[in-house]
């Protein structure tokens, strides 16, 4: 309960539960305005009313299948992203700091890097011997090339005076990665991380709508529009989607409160 | 690692002397940079020479090439003839015996105040733990951080990120300090005020002290030795002995003597700089 009342009295909160209802009314008369005056609104004069979306929502609520969906598109996104994570930053460091290592694997990571993610969908279902795997495959990819292009242009613009400074008070070179390059590097990665996830999201999507979701049934949310929409369920198609948008603020909010947590000198601008 | 090491090596008394403060020397020293074919001559055979225990500062016209004399005397750099020598030793590369306080503020950000200022001894080991921090803390309240080394350096002032570069500087017992236009971009007052804390910390300790700036005023009232550079390719031009008491204040920039040596510089880098404008436009 307090926490309630904590939330409305800050006024950031406030303003965004405002900016919230806003949305939700002129998404309402959007949806009504065909019933009111007989003319359409273009772009979202077929779209169902908020209190049918809602009604739709309590619907699946109490459903199994629903939360599935949930839990295997996160599965499915959070894997691909710290995989990509746990090779993309030291594979990005090793490019800023090796000249050799860049000469070397900068150039077919170049020419792989334009490649969209999805262009990789039918390739990794014949590749790779499940469905699971090729998904996991392409949101991986999507969220490593962003990251590794992050992590390079954060490491390679980290001011030369820190090195010097460090360097003339004794620095050895693995005390210049750890303590000036990898600090430095942090908000690039943090940076990285953030678009990357919401690329995770598209990916992944995209990836279950061709892919159908294999057999099992935890198709994952992008599966479960695909299946509204051919069920020609309009209403749970918006579930679908708003789902979609809390799964994404929710991975972002995470990864901004890491962020914070691992920069400190940050909180401060 | 070099023959002429053990050859120019001065006696023990002077040794001794050397952990206070060092003679700086530069001989026959060029820099170009860029290829062959297109090299643009930086630093023309420069010689001069850093007395132990004084305070040289230098000047010249803007873009003349100052800051990659302070990277040669540093070590980031070196020279494409000639040699740096400190007590006789040349210099190879950057070391802890030549601190320099860069221009622009080069306090590492995401270390707070007392972390920059202990980093220097942590990263070598040869100072730790608490003694350690309680030296640092000495010389941040000796400074006036006192109640801010905790803050990183974005909270602190222009000025307050000096001071901190200087504490950081002096914790590693540098034999020699190299300030490359520390006060640069500092608004006039705390600029003043920083001078003043500036040549009372050498007048105390007499390390030999090499400041680059290009405001004659600041030049006069600091300066032991004044070497007045020439445009590009850099030459010196004169060397000044500035022959001030010490300790210094204000009311002697407008001594009659101070006025003499104000006249002199002026003319000197006023014509350089009518040069180098000329070459600009």
């Amino acid at each position: 309960m307090s926490t309630i009342s904590n939330l409305f009295s800050n006024t950031t909160a406030r303003r965004g539960i405002g900016a919230l209802i806003g949305f939700v009314i002129i998404w309402h008369i959007g949806a009504m305005i065909d019933d009111w005056t007989g003319y359409d609104l273009l772009g979202i004069g077929l779209v169902p009313p908020p209190a049918d979306v809602f009604a739709a929502f309590l619907g699946v609520i109490p459903k199994a299948g629903y939360w599935m969906s949930w839990v295997s598109s996160f599965s499915r996104v959070v894997t691909g992203f710290l995989v990509a994570m746990i090779i993309g930053i030291p594979f990005g460091l090793m490019l800023a700091v090796n000249r050799y290592f860049r000469g070397i694997f900068f150039p077919p990571f170049e020419i792989l890097r334009p490649i969209p993610p999805l262009a990789w969908v039918p390739a990794s279902l014949i590749f790779w011997p499940t469905n699971e795997m090729s998904i996991a495959f392409v949101t991986f990819l999507g969220a490593f090339f962003t990251i590794v292009i992050n992590v390079l242009g954060g490491a390679r613009s980290i001011d030369i005076s820190y090195l010097r400074a460090a360097q003339s008070m004794g620095a050895t070179q693995f005390d210049l990665f750890w303590k000036i390059v990898l600090p430095g590097t942090l908000p690039s990665i943090f940076t990285g991380a953030a678009v990357g996830m919401g690329i995770t999201w598209e990916v992944v999507l995209a990836a279950e709508m061709i892919s159908g979701g294999g057999t099992q049934g935890g198709g994952g949310l992008g599966f479960f529009i695909w299946n509204s929409y051919m069920g020609g369920s309009l209403e749970q198609i918006v579930v679908g989607m708003i789902s979609i948008g809390i799964a994404g603020y929710l991975c972002s909010s995470a990864i901004r409160k890491i962020g914070y947590y691992f920069m400190p000198w940050r909180r401060l601008f | 690692m070099n023959p002429n090491k053990t050859a120019t090596k001065t006696s023990e008394s002077k040794n001794a002397k050397k952990l206070e403060s060092a003679r700086v020397e530069m001989k026959g020293v060029s820099k170009s940079y860029g290829e062959d074919w297109d090299a643009e001559e930086v630093i023309k055979n420069i010689s001069v020479d850093f007395p132990a225990g004084e305070l040289t500062v230098i000047v010249g016209p803007s873009g003349c090439g100052k800051s990659t004399l302070v990277n040669l005397l540093a070590g980031f750099e070196k020279p494409d003839t000639g040699q740096v020598t400190i007590d006789g030793e040349i210099v190879t590369g950057p070391a802890k015996d030549r601190m320099v306080v860069f221009q622009e503020t080069a306090l590492i950000p995401w270390q707070t105040t007392l972390e920059n200022v202990t980093f220097g001894p942590k990263m070598r080991g040869d100072k730790q733990g608490a003694s350690l921090n309680k030296e640092a803390e000495e010389l941040l309240i000796k400074v006036g951080l006192g109640e801010f080394m905790h803050k990183y350096p974005i909270q602190l002032s222009g000025g307050m990120q000096r001071r901190a570069e200087l504490a950081r500087a002096l914790i590693n017992e540098p034999t020699v300090m190299i300030m490359d236009e520390p006060f640069r971009g500092l608004d006039a007052m705390s600029r003043s005020l920083m001078q003043e804390f500036f040549l009372q910390l050498f007048e105390e300790n007499q390390k030999t002290n090499i400041f680059v700036t290009s405001e004659i005023d600041e030049a006069i009232f600091l300066a032991d030795n004044l070497v007045i550079l020439s445009n590009k390719p850099t030459t010196v031009q004169t060397v000044i002995k500035i022959d001030l008491p010490r300790p210094r204040n204000y009311k002697m920039l407008t001594s009659a003597k101070a006025f003499k040596y104000r006249k002199q510089a002026m003319e000197l880098l006023h014509g350089e700089a009518m040069k180098s404008f000329a070459v600009s436009k």
